[in-house]
């Protein structure tokens, strides 16, 4: 399936198919591989599966999408390109993308610039704030999960923490914005500790934090490898303090990499995606939730990761302001995108407003924890 | 006292994984004076290949033999295929070719395996070992002991076998080891085998602590050809030492001064030792051209 996807996509770039019937061209740039690849690749096949499907039930309005994803490589330049190529040659009119926040405030000049509205992948609070006309977002962004994560803190009593932070992107901005809200909680960070993405062993930052004077809570800003290594040194040093980490490692996989028994009592801010089985009767985003996690495992055999879950918000959002704007006029779709109310995604319940790009708030994050290798809602 | 203890098995096991890919790049380099920048590529195959096959049902012990055996393979693929038709080309040229090699690896890594991170289990459990007020993992013994196994056989290799000599030899003058008799050839064969070799058994001990991916071995070689160039390139003994220490000043860096400038630091303190010593700590003017 991926081979076929793989020749589709280059034979799409090609231009050799251009398909009579394929009357919507929906543009994507995402990284499927470089150091992000673990964002754009489960992205990449959202895009694809989703658009499989609404093609197979007949597309928007009766007219098919054809789908163009490039592949960026987390490289900001490349994406700029792509981003340019998108627009002028392949004609599309909307761009879904931006697996990072580097790739998307490239992508996001263009789409601007051209009149394109573009739904972005990545975390950072920039990209939406301040609001842009034709930018909008999925994920939740990191200041937001800082602010889940303090409430937590505030709600069990906790006022003085550690922090040992990732240096990559993701790990620095949460970082910067976790210290900038914290006072508002009334939590102090005591010691602020990092680690680069290859380090192996985490201990002496660790130990330091642990021989800090006053720690109640440790909170651990990162993604890939690094926050896995983190919860392994901090089961090794037997730190009884709770231990956060960031949505950026929320997926089954961090608890394979990290160990069961060391992941446990790991809190973090996560989506719905993470908790399908689990989920209440009655919550509006179970069925969503599980239809798009058995969709997806079925296709691909693997785990569904809250990354492809911010793609297949990002589409859903894209064809349902399609549908609604009647005309692939990309000022339409990008008016009837801005009039989304009430859209229930995998991450959350989207509702845009002019002055509102993002359309999430705090109740879309659930604080989970992981008890005997499994996650658990704790709110 | 504690954190002191704590700082120096945290530098140590690091260290022990630098000096293992260290380790790798002193065979290729004594035979050919070529620096492999593809060795990083050979410890992200032995962990990536033992992982997949250690999935698919293998016993660990025989996966990372089939992993280590499949990456001797590539490592002689790579000197018949891209290094010995470029016989005679500047060393220079020779490294670049191995950087294309690695670029070539880690693509057809992503392609044939994933894109994700992977760990295998450690292979004596994961309780801590308490020592001396701090604690270690049971991997980091396997790690150290590995890397000072294999320092032990190598060293034993180039001064006590004849093979390992005609592998010196070789790196010496090429037209003068062929002219006494050594098959140049099959030496540059079995470096790049014996390499590749130690390179994957390296993967398979540190991937249960530092996990793996397609794209883990650029990092692991640079800073393996660090504690190589810091101990003296070709020198067994210089790749283990060199490899501790750079793992004991990026410790120490941390613990003491600030994880900010925990790379930085190591990289400070090798420059420093190259512009006293070029040679490295133990480096051999023994293996200089005549």
């Amino acid at each position: 399936m991926k081979v076929t996807n793989t020749a589709l996509a280059t034979l799409m770039v090609l231009g050799t198919v251009t398909g009579a019937a394929a009357d919507i061209k929906l543009g994507a740039s995402l990284s499927a591989s470089g150091p992000a690849a673990f964002l754009g690749d489960p992205e990449a096949k959202t895009l694809y599966m989703l658009v499989d499907d609404l093609n197979a039930k007949g597309g928007i309005n009766g007219e098919k999408i054809e789908l163009v994803i490039y592949d960026d490589g987390g490289d900001p330049n490349k994406a700029r390109t792509f981003a340019t190529r998108l627009v002028e040659d392949d004609e599309v009119v909307a761009i879904i993308g931006g697996s990072t926040t580097g790739t998307t405030m490239s992508i996001l000049s263009v789409a601007e610039d051209e009149g394109i509205p573009f739904i972005s992948l990545a975390g950072a609070i920039q990209i939406i704030d301040p609001v842009r006309e034709y930018v909008f977002k999925t994920p939740h962004t990191d200041r937001m999960a800082c602010e889940k994560i303090f409430t937590d803190m505030q709600n069990n009593g906790i006022t003085n923490i550690g922090m040992i932070s990732g240096t990559g992107g993701f790990g620095a901005s949460m970082e910067a914005q976790c210290v900038e809200v914290a006072g508002n909680y009334g939590v102090e960070i005591l010691v602020q500790e990092t680690y680069s993405r290859q380090d192996a062993d985490m201990t002496p930052q660790l130990t330091k934090i642990k021989s800090t004077e006053g720690v109640e809570a440790v909170l651990n800003p990162g993604f890939g490898q690094g926050p896995a290594i983190v919860t392994r040194n901090y089961a090794q040093l037997g730190i009884d303090l709770p231990l956060y980490q960031s949505h950026g490692v929320a997926s089954d996989g961090f608890i394979e990499l990290a160990g069961k028994e060391a992941a446990e009592g790991v809190r973090l801010p996560g989506t719905a995606l993470l908790i399908a089985d689990i989920m209440e009767e009655g919550d509006p985003q179970k069925e969503v939730v599980i239809a798009y996690k058995a969709a997806y495992e079925e296709e691909y055999g693997e785990a569904v990761s809250t990354f492809g879950g911010y793609a297949h918000d990002a589409f859903r959002l894209m064809t349902d302001a399609m549908t609604r704007a009647g005309s692939s006029d990309p000022s339409a779709i990008r008016d009837a995108l801005e009039a989304t109310s009430g859209l229930v995604g995998t991450t959350g319940t989207y509702t845009f407003s002019p002055n509102d790009h993002l359309g999430l708030d705090l109740s879309a994050f659930r604080m989970l924890e992981i008890r005997d290798g499994k996650w658990t809602s704790i709110d | 006292m504690d954190a002191l203890m704590q700082f120096v098995f945290s530098g140590l096991t690091v260290g022990a994984v630098y000096a293992l890919v260290a380790l790798g790049f002193t065979i290729i380099y004594n035979a050919s004076d070529v620096v492999n920048f593809a060795q990083g590529e050979f410890v992200m195959l032995g962990g990536m290949i033992t992982v997949f096959a250690f999935d698919a049902g293998l016993p660990l012990p025989l996966a990372a033999i089939l992993a280590i055996v499949a990456t001797a393979a590539i490592g002689v693929a790579l000197n018949k295929f891209a290094i010995e038709p470029a016989r005679g080309a500047p060393v220079v040229s020779l490294i670049i070719i191995t950087i294309g090699a690695s670029i070539l690896i880690r693509g057809a890594t992503q392609v044939l395996f994933d894109k994700q991170l992977h760990r295998l289990p450690a292979f004596s459990g994961d309780d801590p070992i308490h020592l001396l007020g701090a604690t270690l993992l049971p991997q980091s013994l396997w790690v150290i002991g590995g890397a000072i196994a294999i320092f032990i056989a190598l060293w034993l290799f180039f001064t006590r076998t004849l093979l390992g000599k005609a592998v010196l030899a070789t790196a010496n003058n090429r037209l003068a080891a062929q002219l006494v008799g050594i098959n140049t050839g099959f030496v540059m064969t079995l470096s790049f085998a014996l390499s590749a070799a130690i390179g994957a058994l390296a993967g398979v001990l540190v991937t249960p602590i530092t996990l793996v991916s397609y794209d883990v071995g650029v990092g692991l070689a640079l800073k393996g050809f660090a504690a190589a160039m810091l101990g003296g390139m070709g020198n067994p003994k210089g790749a283990l030492v060199g490899g501790l220490l750079l793992g004991l000043f990026e410790a120490l860096t941390a613990g003491y001064i600030s994880s900010q400038y925990k790379e930085a630091v190591a990289f400070v303190v090798i420059l420093a030792v190259l512009f006293v010593m070029p040679q490295g700590l133990f480096g051999q003017k023994t293996t200089e051209r005549v």
